[in-house]
């Protein structure tokens, strides 16, 4: 016997890192929000490896933080060490990461989740979604008078979630945030349990249910290595990897030098060619070899036996010993991920020096679940099929905390807009790796976990991590998870920027003594005649920090905005190519692709590409352009297609 | 995708046979383009202080080389087919001012444009009326297919081998850095600017020299269509084989031996001909040798030169007669082959027949061939021949894509010399790729992100 509940504005299936941030960003715009769980002990769990940020990821965190996001606070409040990766290349791929407590990293996002208004937790099962179209009459006795308009309505809507229990939830709009937990199942060797991560429970109803609704689903796989005791580790056959002296925040609302903390250690060591004989001997004992896991897997995080197989010429990888948290002796054995059975896992991690000894408290495994095809989703990451209906997260295919609260905060925020009936928040590629992320797993045929990449970004020049706010607050902002103050914060740390950048560009520097004495002590050029303060940034072996010297009348200006002139005048030959190239981008993007459109219609189009095209339904010309299997060509035919559908529709 | 608000130019009439051809160029730039190889009198000429829809008479220039004489017609923005500033120069017609013209015109900042685009933009700019939109979309796709189709299938071998095997360093060397940057912690960079020094500079040497053949237009397998017509054992495969210096047509003194067409490419005078040997034309009952004669017909219908070789020991026939009207109305010589034996053939009579050229030869004593190949070369630099549009285009369009590569390597060079940091690299050595991609026929997408996981270990 179902009940009825009740109703929510948006409901949020799934509270990890995804539907965390989900919901926070729909509390936050006003929406009554329900966020449900299979368990309440694992919200924003980290079932994987004990980090947030690194390369491009870093970038998200940053990214989801000028939103108004809460994963850059929480990991701030959490870290046990940060490192900024990739110092000595160039400031776009500098990248943030930090070890993280897990276990103090899910209390304090539970914290702040439970202490935000309009967020109702419960932990419960999500078995089926309900629409105008599969409702059942008697439960909605409000849509079953014959004259009720939304009967004859021809697009298919959410109007509640039901759980296990038989509990029905109206809603006017809900988020996939399933995670890893659609049908999961958790494989090493020839033991297969039926579980999510960590022998959670799995949540087996809902992908079937999906399917019924015309919902494409995949099935990926994934891995994590084992964790390992600690005192079982012998350190001194390793080598020491401790954090950076210098902590940078990863939220933009935390001050430098507001974050030290004593930093916990890493540990490196390697496989050789012991370890891998181990892994070879036993390789047929490893589902994923003898086609016990059919699931598709990350090429980018793949199981100590694919490397060992596929890089069979390396006779050693690395492996990194990282601390889960301050109050546990479990230790992640980053770079081992594996599926063998129990005995070999042992036998393999004791073949590691310094692993003689190790005491295994959580085995290795592999895990599969169902997903998504993302192709399924507008930019918005609403259903196309589904009105209402959004998804985010790993059960859109992605891979990755980060990744899942980057497309989390979006879904959150985009199911809230369209509730106010407001325009959707599309983060263009040229604006950030949120953009980047949610075009190409709505525009690209994907086949394996989705990760983030610096590569995947054209334009990474200007999606920086250290301006992600000036990138991104202004929308931040608009949809209202900003304050006015963090916004005139921003505001103003723009005008300090380009009246700096203003003041050097103007600033002479003639050839005098001081000036060459300056040079001549920086190994620098001497000047022939006079030039520019800014010109003078622009050399190689000068920093704008070396410039003071001779520049007297130079005002002491915050860090973060120092760093903004000597970046923006330093590259800009490079960064004003990439803006032209972003320009002509932008005109793609903005030549809208109205949803009436019908590719039938434009007989010239090739038929592969009129194929892809229905299938996508782009919104614009630019992100049409992107699909393959559409030619330049096709998209000049598009484009003439369009003229003649508005000039009809004109007239 | 081109931009849609950047300056296109191409050839607007068509290289045929015509007494002037017509190029245009269309877009913001246009008129700057223009006005930097356009003379009046000693002067360029300042086309934007001049009033729309006037003609200008005056020169082409290349730094102090004289082109051509020329009339430029000026139509400003928005009285023109595009509705964009048009200039049209109208410049003698035959092959060689044209191109070099429009590679000019491209040197100076227009692109050139891509099949059916200057229509495709009079239609955006609402200068076509909805009823052609249909025909538009129809004319880019088809136009487009052809395109596709020749630059891939025109180009040279070598050069595409070539081309494939540099994008193979490079795509390496981009994965190599990229995966280095995303897993700074398992692979280093260090020392590695030195190495990709030395690729890139070799990439660009190699690409110049790809671009210096372009030039004398060996990148695709362009060349004068030139089909060698005649009536059996007249010499054809005899004259073949002394062109080309090489036994390659097989000779007998059976008449009907070369069934099948049979080509090569020769240089003669810079120019390059395509040249078709055939099987002998007569009235046939052999099945065989029949589909050989109707092949022979077809391959002269469509070539630029028809070479009609004359056996002089025999009679002019039926068969003469057929070839004779048939070559009536097409650029053709004749070659009075075997003039060292004694003469059946009536010369009078053929006088009658045709005003075309002819010359005596001996193919196989190799006599009078020098003057054969003068003609050919005349007959070349007066526009009498040419050789089909299309793939002049192509060639035109892979050198421009070449040039991009080496500019874009070129900056990767400097990024590498002014000591700017790795990631930096791969900006230009991506677009490199991708152009060098585009000649080929191949699209980027996901390669990069292949390389990466297929060459190199990450992750965690």
């Amino acid at each position: 016997m179902s009940h009825r509940y009740e109703s929510y504005d948006v409901v949020v299936i799934g509270a990890g890192h995804a539907g965390c941030e989900a919901a926070l960003a729909s509390a936050r715009l006003g929406q009554n929000t329900m966020l449900f769980t299979v368990s309440m002990d694992t919200i924003a769990l980290m079932p994987c490896n004990p980090n947030i940020g690194g390369t491009s990821k870093g970038h998200l965190v940053r990214e989801i933080d000028a939103l108004g996001g809460e994963m850059g606070v929480n990991i701030d409040k959490t870290f046990i060490q940060t490192k900024m990766l990739n110092e000595s290349k160039g400031p776009a791929v500098h990248s943030l990461r930090a070890q993280a407590d897990k276990q103090h990293y899910t209390r304090e996002m539970r914290k702040v989740i439970e202490n935000t208004d309009k967020i109702t937790l419960k932990q419960a099962e999500v078995v089926e979604i309900i629409t105008n179209k599969n409702m059942r009459k008697e439960e909605w006795p409000e849509y079953s008078r014959n004259d009720y308009a939304l009967m004859s309505d021809d697009s298919c809507y959410i109007i509640g979630v039901r759980t296990y229990s038989d509990g029905i939830y109206p809603c006017k709009a809900a988020i996939l945030c399933t995670g890893v937990y659609l049908k999961a199942r958790c494989v090493y060797g020839d033991t297969s349990n039926y579980t999510g991560p960590n022998g959670l429970p799995a949540a087996n109803h809902l992908s079937q249910q999906m399917r019924e609704l015309g919902i494409e689903i995949y099935r990926f796989k994934t891995g994590t290595p084992a964790r390992i005791d600690g005192r079982s580790i012998d350190y001194t056959k390793m080598e020491e990897q401790f954090g950076d002296k210098k902590i940078v925040p990863f939220s933009f609302t935390n001050e430098d030098n507001s974050l030290e903390r004593e930093q916990a250690s890493c540990w490196l060591t390697y496989t050789n060619p012991e370890t891998h004989k181990i892994i070879r001997d036993n390789i047929d004992r490893s589902p994923l070899y003898c086609g016990d896991i059919k699931g598709t897997g990350p090429r980018y995080c793949p199981s100590i036996e694919d490397k060992v197989v596929r890089f069979a010429d390396k006779d050693r990888h690395q492996v990194f010993i990282e601390p889960e948290g301050r109050y546990t002796n479990e230790m992640y054995i980053s770079g081992m991920s594996s599926s063998l059975p129990e005995d070999v896992q042992i036998k393999m991690y004791r073949s590691v020096p310094g692993l003689e000894k190790a005491q295994i408290v959580r085995n290795a495994y592999a895990i599969e679940y169902d997903c998504i095809n993302p192709m399924q989703l507008r930019p918005s990451l609403e259903f196309k099929n589904i009105g209402g209906f959004f998804s985010a997260g790993q059960a859109n295919g992605s891979s990755g905390y980060e990744e899942a609260a980057a497309q989390g905060i979006i879904a959150g925020i985009n199911a809230s807009m369209k509730l106010k009936d407001r325009e959707p928040l599309i983060i263009q590629r040229s604006e950030g790796y949120i953009g980047v992320l949610i075009d190409d797993l709505v525009t690209k045929e994907t086949n394996e976990p989705y990760r983030m990449m610096t590569s995947r970004a054209e334009y990474r020049l200007l999606l920086r991590q250290d301006n992600a706010d000036l990138r991104l607050t202004k929308y931040g902002y608009q949809v209202g998870l900003i304050s006015e103050d963090r916004y005139q914060r921003l505001l103003q740390k723009e005008e300090l920027i380009k009246e700096e950048i203003e003041r050097i560009k103007t600033t002479n520097v003639g050839a005098r003594k001081e000036v060459q004495e300056f040079l001549v002590r920086m190994e620098s050029n001497p000047l022939n005649s006079g030039t520019t303060m800014a010109d003078l940034l622009k050399r190689t072996e000068l920093t704008y920090e070396d410039l003071k010297q001779i520049d007297p009348n130079r005002n002491e200006l915050p860090k973060a905005v120092k760093e903004q002139v000597e970046i923006t005048v330093k590259y800009e030959g490079y960064i004003a190519r990439q803006q032209q190239q972003v320009n002509h981008f932008k005109k793609m993007e903005e030549k809208h692709i109205p949803d009436a459109i019908d590719y039938d219609d434009v007989y010239s189009l090739r038929l592969e590409a009129r194929q892809k095209l229905k299938k996508i339904k782009p919104i614009s010309i630019g992100q049409a352009s992107r699909i393959s299997g559409v030619s330049p060509a096709d998209i000049s035919v598009l484009l003439v297609y369009l003229e003649q559908f508005k000039r009809r529709k004109d007239s | 995708m081109k931009m849609e608000t950047d300056t296109i130019a191409a050839i607007a009439s068509g290289i045929a046979q015509a007494g002037i051809t017509v190029i245009r160029v269309s877009g913001p730039e246009a008129l700057f383009v223009v006005e930097k190889i356009f003379y009046v009198g000693k002067k360029k000429k300042d086309l934007h202080s001049c009033q729309s829809h006037t003609i200008h008479y005056g020169f082409i220039y290349d730094e102090e080389e004289l082109i051509d004489e020329v009339l430029v017609l000026l139509m400003k923005a928005p009285k023109s087919y595009t509705t964009e500033d048009v200039v049209e120069i109208d410049c003698h017609g035959g092959s060689i001012a044209a191109r070099r013209i429009l590679e000019l015109l491209i040197r100076n900042g227009a692109r050139l444009a891509e099949p059916g685009e200057f229509t495709k933009r009079a239609f955006l700019n609402g200068r076509i009326d909805l009823t052609k939109a249909e025909a538009v979309m129809d004319l880019i796709e088809s136009t487009n297919a052809m395109a596709m189709k020749n630059s891939v299938s025109q180009l040279r071998g070598v050069v595409q081998k070539k081309i494939v095997s540099l994008r193979d360093v490079i795509v390496l060397d981009i994965a190599y850095i990229e995966a280095a940057l995303d897993d700074p912690e398992h692979m280093s960079l260090d020392g590695y600017s030195e190495t990709l020094l030395i690729h890139v500079q070799d990439c660009i040497k190699e690409l110049e020299q790809i671009y210096e053949k372009a030039d004398h237009g060996k990148l695709v397998k362009e060349g004068i269509k030139t089909v060698i017509l005649g009536k059996p054992n007249a010499g054809k495969s005899t004259l073949l084989n002394t062109m080309t210096g090489e036994e390659k047509a097989i000779v007998t003194d059976i008449e009907g031996t070369t069934r099948d067409l049979l080509e090569e490419h020769i240089m003669i005078k810079g120019i390059q001909l395509n040249i078709v040997d055939t099987a002998g034309i007569r009235k046939t009952k052999d099945v065989v040798e029949k589909i050989g004669v109707e092949r022979a017909m077809g391959a002269a219908q469509d070539a630029d030169l028809i070479i009609y070789v004359v056996d002089l020991s025999k009679p002019l026939d039926e068969n003469d007669e057929e070839i004779l009207r048939f070559i009536k109305e097409k650029r053709a010589i004749i070659l009075l082959n075997k003039a060292d034996t004694i003469h059946e053939f009536e010369i009078e009579e053929l006088k009658k027949k045709t005003e075309k050229a002819y010359f005596f030869i001996s193919a196989k004593e190799q006599i009078g061939i020098d003057q054969v190949e003068n003609e050919i070369e005349k007959l070349f630099f007066n526009g009498e021949i040419n050789f089909n549009d299309q793939v002049y285009i192509t060639n035109l369009r892979q050198k421009e894509a070449v040039l991009e590569a080496i500019n874009a390597l070129q900056l990767v060079k400097k990024s590498i010399e002014d000591g700017m940091p790795e990631d930096f690299y791969s900006i230009d050595l991506v677009k490199a790729y991708e152009v060098l991609g585009s000649i080929i026929g191949e699209a980027v997408d996901e390669d990069i992100i292949n390389t990466i996981f297929s060459k190199f270990c990450l992750g965690k």
